[in-house]
């Protein structure tokens, strides 16, 4: 079975073909496009504006790199939610034109629980792990338990990759400042004390993002500031991380989303996973941060499972959350 | 049971059988985490060990029951205290008689109230860290507890408490209410507010 999978939740328009061999996902085309703003955070209006001009010749490249022609695909899925109001309509409209167009099935899928499911099926001996997902406006700690995928812990407030990029504008850096701040970090050497928020097992960042901003006006070295920056909220982050895997007695850890890309974060969860005897798993980049071939894998798994939907029934869900999804799809 | 015998391993401390003065003890040893720095890993480690113990103190003497503590080693991270020789209220609560049932929860509630009269938030109330032993219930692990005397803490406090007992009781989850019954009996303020907010949090969660 092929599905193509568009993706629309934030910045990134997406389109990905996947064709399940033997239960394991193959990728057959994962075409990305960032909308980057010039200035500021993301504006909705202008990011969904930017998907709508791009939509179209991302799905057809999608085709053309996966060598095949629509007609050969059986099923339309769409990242139904959490995220931008506008980009998720962008998105699902496309989607529903195109399965009319080629007459087939849609399907629209939770982009957290995407991010889950992608590990699981293109990664070998990665089969039920906690997932630790971090991205600009998702911070989420999921797994399966007793029927669902359940958050173990969240953000309070704001995402770490929000976070990062937050403070990399206040000091002046462009947008993505993930990247940057990570080889600022690697020059730094003195660590400055900064907050260290968690409650439970749920995390907060604005604490630290604006002591962060104070020692910057203050005159501090930035590449120290941002190596305090990345050793505290990683700390907190594999901790929480940590904690979820002793509650639900699981062995295996995923990292997903865009700032799973970042060495130092993957290192400290690494050595945390060491040190329990637990597996450590990251798919490949273009896997981990915002995709297509990741919705169209969930669409594809959904709908095995017995799932449908009906095109009037497929709108969107900015609030969609992760323990919302009915998973039938795995045993208990 | 042999000295050093490992009790119980979790994400951030080990819990040790051993002896304080001829008496049976519990050690619980916060790890060190290889994956943080130093500066982070001994701040957390020291900071965390010496809150424990405060309020470990604090709750005894708002006459709630806890383990009593022998010593504390702020440097190696470890709290030696007393051995309970009791059951996880986890454990039992499912096969209890409904009337016993009730009691516990009833008293459960109390003991929360006492805390909470003390400004005293635990941070992790659920049925795993409740010891049934001579006919108290004893409250254990503060390691995520904090003093505070707000009532948004306290309902956060409670709203914990209420998605144990509705994942790990889920038949039983009458029970939160006969906790709220002994609660609201011992709290010297208004225990309407609190239940209040444990609506209002329950209607935060995120993208909810």
């Amino acid at each position: 079975m092929k599905c193509i999978g568009i993706e629309g939740t934030a910045h990134t328009i997406a389109a990905g073909i996947v064709e399940d061999k033997s239960s394991k996902c193959q990728v057959l085309s994962n075409i990305i496009k960032i909308y980057r703003p010039k200035q500021g955070g993301i504006h909705p209006r202008e990011a969904a504006n930017h998907h709508a001009t791009y939509v179209a010749e991302i799905i057809k490249e999608s085709f053309l790199k996966a060598g095949i022609d629509s007609s050969e695909i059986d099923l339309v899925a769409f990242s139904k939610g959490p995220g931008l109001g506008p980009c998720l309509r962008t998105a699902a409209t496309a989607a529903r034109a195109l399965s009319l167009s080629i007459e087939k099935p849609i399907i629209g899928v939770n982009h957290c629980v995407a991010h889950l499911e992608i590990g699981i099926g293109t990664l070998d001996n990665c089969t039920d792990p906690v997932l630790l997902y971090t991205s600009g406006a998702n911070t989420q700690v999921i797994a399966f338990a007793e029927g669902k995928y359940r958050v173990f812990g969240e953000t309070l407030d704001i995402g770490i990759g929000n976070c990062i990029d937050k403070f990399g504008r206040s000091v002046g850096l462009e947008f993505p400042c993930g990247p940057k701040i990570e080889k600022l970090a690697e020059m730094g050497s003195k660590y400055i004390e900064l907050p260290y928020s968690i409650k439970g097992m749920d995390i907060a960042f604005s604490g630290l993002l604006t002591a962060s901003e104070q020692f910057f006006k203050n005159g501090e070295r930035l590449e120290n500031i941002c190596y305090s920056i990345q050793e505290t909220t990683f700390a907190a982050l594999t901790e929480v991380t940590e904690r979820a895997m002793a509650h639900t007695e699981k062995d295996e850890v995923l990292l997903g989303g865009g700032v799973a890309s970042n060495a130092r974060l993957r290192e400290m969860v690494e050595t945390m996973a060491c040190d329990r005897g637990a597996r450590c798993f990251v798919p490949q980049k273009d896997l981990c941060i915002d995709n297509g071939a990741m919705i169209a894998w969930l669409g594809l798994i959904m709908y095995k499972s017995g799932l449908r939907m009906e095109i009037k029934d497929s709108h969107i869900d900015q609030r969609f959350r992760t323990d919302m999804v009915e998973v039938n799809w795995r045993g208990k | 049971m042999e000295n050093n015998k490992i009790l119980y391993r979790g994400a951030e401390a080990e819990i040790c059988y051993c002896h304080y003065n001829g008496n049976p003890a519990v050690q619980k040893r916060r790890v060190k985490k290889r994956y943080r720095i130093k500066e982070i890993d001994k701040k957390l480690i020291s900071l965390r060990t010496k809150e424990e113990a405060k309020l470990i103190a604090d709750s005894r003497r708002q006459g709630v029951s806890v383990p009593i503590i022998y010593d504390v080693d702020l440097k190696e991270g470890i709290i030696t205290m007393e051995y309970l020789n009791g059951d996880r209220i986890k454990d039992i609560l499912n096969n209890l008689s409904e009337n016993k049932r009730n009691k516990i929860c009833n008293m459960i509630g109390e003991s929360i109230a006492k805390l909470h009269n003390g400004n005293i938030i635990h941070g992790d109330i659920t049925t795993s860290n409740m010891i049934l032993c001579n006919d108290g219930i004893h409250f254990i692990d503060f390691g995520l507890g904090e003093k505070n005397g707000e009532t948004e803490a306290q309902g956060v406090d409670l709203h914990v408490l209420m998605e144990a007992i509705n994942s790990t009781h889920s038949k039983y989850s009458d029970c939160f209410k006969y906790v709220i019954d002994g609660y609201s009996k011992k709290l010297k303020k208004d225990a309407s507010q609190v239940l209040k907010k444990i609506d209002e949090i329950v209607k935060r969660g995120r993208y909810r």
